[in-house]
């Protein structure tokens, strides 16, 4: 008799068990999300007129992943083997490390640009996994002071409801040797200054 | 003790129980026919290979199933990037001449949720077309059924690989009717707003090198296209 009732203790306790297991289970897998993107806290700046400025900035060579052009000479990795042929004769394309104002890693960028006579372009993709991707269509000449101005064609996720412009800028450091100045390191300086679509923008006027 | 042994086996077998719940989930269909399939647009296929080493480049932290390509290419090891993957290919037409070059990067999603039989990828593609243009891809890829269906049996076998016959449409958004969406940069298809889908076939794939054959299928959708010769 005592066994009995034991035994049916333990199948009930068993039994709560195999609840707790079922839906508390569930719940963890529900509400604790499965996977958790590393973030780094944003430099955002907010420009007079409500636009968020950032500046992002990739170092080279050293984050450069791919420089994919066809005829390179030395290309980015050693052992590539890009296409040739005349189809991509006039296009380069390039894959960076996109690092914060604090030069810590925060995303990957594309820049792809082509000479092409008829449709010559600059793009630039900008992903930042924890918060979305911005695709920026640039001007092909930079300005005097070595701006090259650009537009935000598409975000997604976090800037999918945003629109403004963009600046590039190649800035080289050099010094002095005995055979004149020289690169000795540098860098591209990339401006995003976006705003909502709810705000009224007139892209003829880009954002400070 | 008795029934701390009781309760503790009841707690695997509930979490057993679910487990197979989720993995055998009858409502977890695989998504064979791509929404594009009933549109009265023209269509454009471009195809690619997702085998690593048939790629121009594909980079990763280092630690994935898919190798990296080629060797002395740099990884994202980097925390805010580790879940990334970036790739850049050719993009071939129906007869398998390339006719362009798409760069992809891909993230884990936050939003997956293993309860709904979603393993979500926020994916981008940028394609360049020589001679015709380029655009912008925006997807959240379901990547549920390829883990279920190709990596996990693979997983299990004896041989560590999987062969088959397998074809999925893995875009499931950000559009409503579980389509990408596509903006138009310049050439054609400049101001362009439509969508697409990525599908995979596969055939074969180990657990060592990741995928052995398989391919994939970017659909994009042109409305206004008059011409035939836009279905390429």
């Amino acid at each position: 008799m005592q066994g009995k009732k034991q035994g049916a203790s333990l199948f009930k306790t068993f039994n709560f068990g195999f609840f707790l297991g079922l839906v508390g289970t569930a719940i963890l897998l529900w509400y604790v999300p499965v996977v958790d993107q590393h973030r780094e806290g944003s430099l955002i700046s907010v420009q007079p007129n409500g636009g968020n400025a950032e500046v992002f900035r990739i170092n080279l060579p050293r984050d450069r992943i791919l420089g994919g052009a066809a005829g390179a000479t030395d290309p980015v990795p050693a052992g590539l083997e890009w296409p040739a042929g005349p189809l991509f004769a006039n296009s380069q394309t390039e894959l960076f490390k996109l690092r914060d104002r604090r030069e810590t890693v925060v995303g990957v960028a594309s820049r792809v640009a082509s000479t092409d006579a008829d449709e010559p372009f600059i793009q630039w993709m900008l992903h930042l996994p924890a918060r979305g991707t911005m695709f920026l269509d640039m001007t092909l000449e930079p300005s005097a002071d070595g701006y090259r101005d650009g537009r935000f064609l598409a975000g997604t996720r976090e800037f999918a409801e945003l629109t403004g412009n963009a600046e590039e800028r190649f800035v080289g450091l050099r010094e002095e040797g005995d055979e004149g100045e020289f690169d000795v390191d540098a860098y591209i300086e990339l401006k995003t200054a976006l705003v909502s679509l709810a705000v009224d923008y007139d892209p003829a006027e880009p954002l400070e | 003790m008795k029934y701390l042994v009781s309760l503790l086996l009841g707690v695997v077998a509930g979490m057993s129980v679910l487990a197979a719940a989720l993995y055998f989930n009858p409502f977890a269909a695989p998504a064979r026919v791509s929404p594009l399939a009933v549109s009265e647009s023209s269509i454009m296929g471009l195809s690619f290979s997702v085998v690593p080493s048939e790629s121009l480049i594909l980079t990763n932290d280092g630690d994935s199933m898919d190798n990296t390509h080629p060797d002395r290419v740099q990884e994202l090891w980097e925390p805010a990037v580790r879940k990334s993957q970036a790739m850049v290919t050719l993009l071939t037409d129906r007869l398998g001449e390339p006719i362009g070059i798409g760069v992809k990067i891909s993230s884990i999603s936050e939003d997956t949720r293993i309860t709904n039989s979603e393993f979500l990828v926020d994916s981008v593609w940028h394609v360049y077309l020589p001679g015709r243009g380029s655009f912008f891809v925006d997807q959240v890829e379901n990547r549920w059924s390829y883990y279920h269906e190709i990596v996990i049996p693979a997983w299990w076998s004896s041989s560590d690989s999987w062969r088959g016959n397998w074809r999925n449409v893995m875009t499931v958004g950000p559009n409503a009717l579980g389509t990408a969406r596509v903006t138009g940069a310049n050439g054609a298809f400049a101001g362009l707003q439509t969508e697409a889908v990525e599908a995979l076939a596969a055939k074969a794939f180990s657990i060592d090198s990741g995928p052995v054959a398989i391919t994939g299928n970017l659909t994009i959708s042109l409305p206004g296209a008059r011409d035939s010769d836009e279905t390429l």
